[in-house]
């Protein structure tokens, strides 16, 4: 499989990470190569099995629907990068 | 008496026994780290004042008998992926280089219960993608051993800590082999505990279906007392198993008669790997002498462990990671053109090259037109790889087999070979496919004197079995006990 250049920027720009042009090249070949040693999976056929998500049985749990303190906001906006007292700054989303 | 050289048990029971306090071990190991962390760069952040403040308090509560689990007024590591309230948790990465968090993990919050006392934040693969510490934003960790070599990753700065005699016990996390690989490589012991059976709350998530927290130790003693303190069904993780531990350093013993060992010891490397080989092979024979029943097995997925560790973790981190964005927390790109731009230039800045090649990869092999192709498929080979384990496990107790073909790799090594530095994980991914609990003991030096890890794999749930297999390894010989520099413990 051939990894192309419009798919490196097609997935860069899906991930949301800018790359320059230099790292696009480096990540290209790095992808191709990648994807020619993930070929070794095609060896074994898989048809008649189920994907595995999860090792052991789960079932959806509820939570006791309890009130419980939530973290200080003030607290929380230290770690933000941009704020006011009470939310956080972000360009803006909607023309 | 050098108290950094001492188990995390042995230093718990000099301080019951009053022989010293939980404050002079702290500043024991404080010392240390000024002494040699200059050069190995074990550790991100170091919490000296907090961690002498707190030796105080514990201390007090040991002298009423509030507190008296074993690991009590012990100072203990952390790898910097895991959550500590009011003190910074980089993942080792840029974009979260400001992030102080105002919650502790779960197994933060349990270790402090059992009255240990957190020395520090350690050196990491950024967000714990690699297997030689080297994406670390804050710089490469050195291999105590030898430090033109690395450690090994992603756990690199907690097993090279606990080798150096800066941290006494240390929690890393696995999910290829993040702490057995370094742990084998820095001559150390490390487990990572069956999927489920620790709390991944607090844990910042990397690959979410393999990651598990467990301890890097001096011993298998260590590691099990440990998990005994951090395991446990937790509400905060729909994944943690609501299971009744057996209580694990209680339930070591030394005696494996009949214990049957399915053993794998092919290196499939050049000449280096026939070292690995003899030394795992004469180990082999020491559980023969116990009296278990060692029989040659093959390992028949083992070409495709890699892949389908690689592929899962990589979809995994892609939607976990999205949420560095520079808006919530941690670094936000200065020049940016709407609220797009922001992001982009956020992560294009904020993460390494190799956390950025892995979630675009993942987001490739999650998008339309590949997911059949790759996701889906490697989640099938993983239902199959999970079929033969399971197959093997009904005819034996526990798998022996190599950690890694090499001994440590010399630093700018591996970053340099992309799809070698992937087979390290050859022998270890296996165990976070199957969410086996698995362990890494210290087997000897190889002709280079650099140490050698043997690996023990059991049935999930079976961690019992491969704790006490490790510790009646230990028992019977010495290599637990070598220190870099020739010494013993």
């Amino acid at each position: 499989m051939k990894i192309s250049k419009e798919i490196v920027r097609e997935m860069a720009d899906i991930s949301r990470i800018k790359l320059t042009s230099q790292q696009e090249n480096k990540l290209q070949e790095e992808l191709q190569e990648l994807v020619g040693f993930l070929e070794v999976l095609n060896e074994l056929d898989t048809e008649n099995t189920q994907p595995l998500t999860h090792l052991f049985q789960i079932s959806s749990v509820m939570r006791e629907d309890r009130i419980f303190p939530s973290y200080d906001r003030t607290a929380l906006l230290k770690d933000t990068p941009e704020h006011t007292d009470e939310t956080i700054v972000v360009p803006k989303t909607v023309e | 008496m050098d108290i950094t050289k001492m188990t995390a048990l042995e230093i718990g029971k000099a301080i019951k026994s009053k022989a010293f306090t939980s404050v002079e071990a702290v500043t024991a190991f404080l010392d240390k780290i000024r002494e040699t962390d200059r050069e190995l760069n074990a550790y991100i952040t170091v919490c000296a004042q907090e961690a002498i403040q707190r030796a105080k308090s514990v201390q007090e509560k040991i002298n009423k008998g509030e507190t008296t689990s074993p690991l009590a007024g012990v100072p203990v590591s952390i790898k910097d992926n895991i959550c500590t309230n009011a003190v910074k948790t980089s993942c080792a990465s840029k974009i979260l280089g400001n992030f102080t968090p105002v919650y502790n993990a779960t197994v933060m919050d349990k270790a402090e219960e059992a009255g240990l006392i957190m020395l520090g934040k350690l050196n990491m693969d950024e967000f714990a993608m690699g297997s030689t510490t080297e994406t670390s934003f804050y710089g490469p960790v050195k291999n105590p051993w030898d430090i033109s070599c690395s450690p090994g990753g992603s756990s690199g700065g907690a097993a090279a800590a606990v080798a150096a005699g800066e941290a006494a016990i240390a929690l890393g996390s696995d999910s290829d082999g993040g702490i057995r690989q370094p742990a084998a490589h820095c001559s150390v012991t490390g487990f990572k505990p069956t999927y489920g059976a620790v709390s991944r709350n607090g844990l910042s998530a990397y690959a979410s279906s393999f990651d598990q927290i467990g301890p890097i130790a001096k011993d298998v003693a260590d590691c099990a007392a440990m998990t005994d303190i951090i395991c446990g069904k937790d509400p905060l993780d729909g994944t943690s198993l609501d299971i009744k531990h057996p209580g694990y350093l209680n339930s070591l013993t030394d005696d494996v008669r009949g214990m049957r060992i399915g053993f794998y010891n092919e290196c499939l490397e050049d000449g280096a790997g026939t070292d690995v080989a003899r030394l795992i092979g004469d180990a082999s024979k020491i559980f023969e002498e116990m009296g278990s029943t060692v029989e040659e097995i093959g390992l028949p997925f083992l070409n495709y462990v890699v892949p389908v560790n690689y592929i899962i973790a990589c979809a995994q981190a892609s939607s976990n990671l999205s949420r560095f964005d520079g808006t919530k927390y941690g670094f936000r790109s200065k020049e940016y053109n709407g609220v797009n731009d922001l992001y982009s230039a956020t992560r294009g800045e904020g993460f390494g090259d190799e956390v950025k090649k892995r979630i675009i990869f993942g987001t490739f092999v999650l998008s339309s037109g590949y997911y059949d192709a790759f996701y889906n498929k490697a989640l099938r080979v993983r239902a199959l790889i999970k079929e033969q384990l399971d197959e093997i496990f009904s005819k034996y107790d526990l798998i022996i087999c190599p950690v890694t073909e090499k001994s440590a790799s010399k630093l700018g090594e591996s970053l340099r070979a992309n799809s070698k530095m992937y087979k390290e994980d050859i022998f270890t991914a296996a165990a976070n496919i199957g969410g086996l609990p698995a362990l890494s003991v210290p087997c000897g030096l190889d002709k280079r004197n650099m140490p050698v890890g043997m690996q023990l794999i059991g049935q999930r749930l079976d961690d019992v079995t491969v704790l006490s297999a490790g510790y009646a390894f230990q028992q019977r010989t010495v290599f637990h006990k070598l220190t870099a520099g020739g010494d013993s413990r």
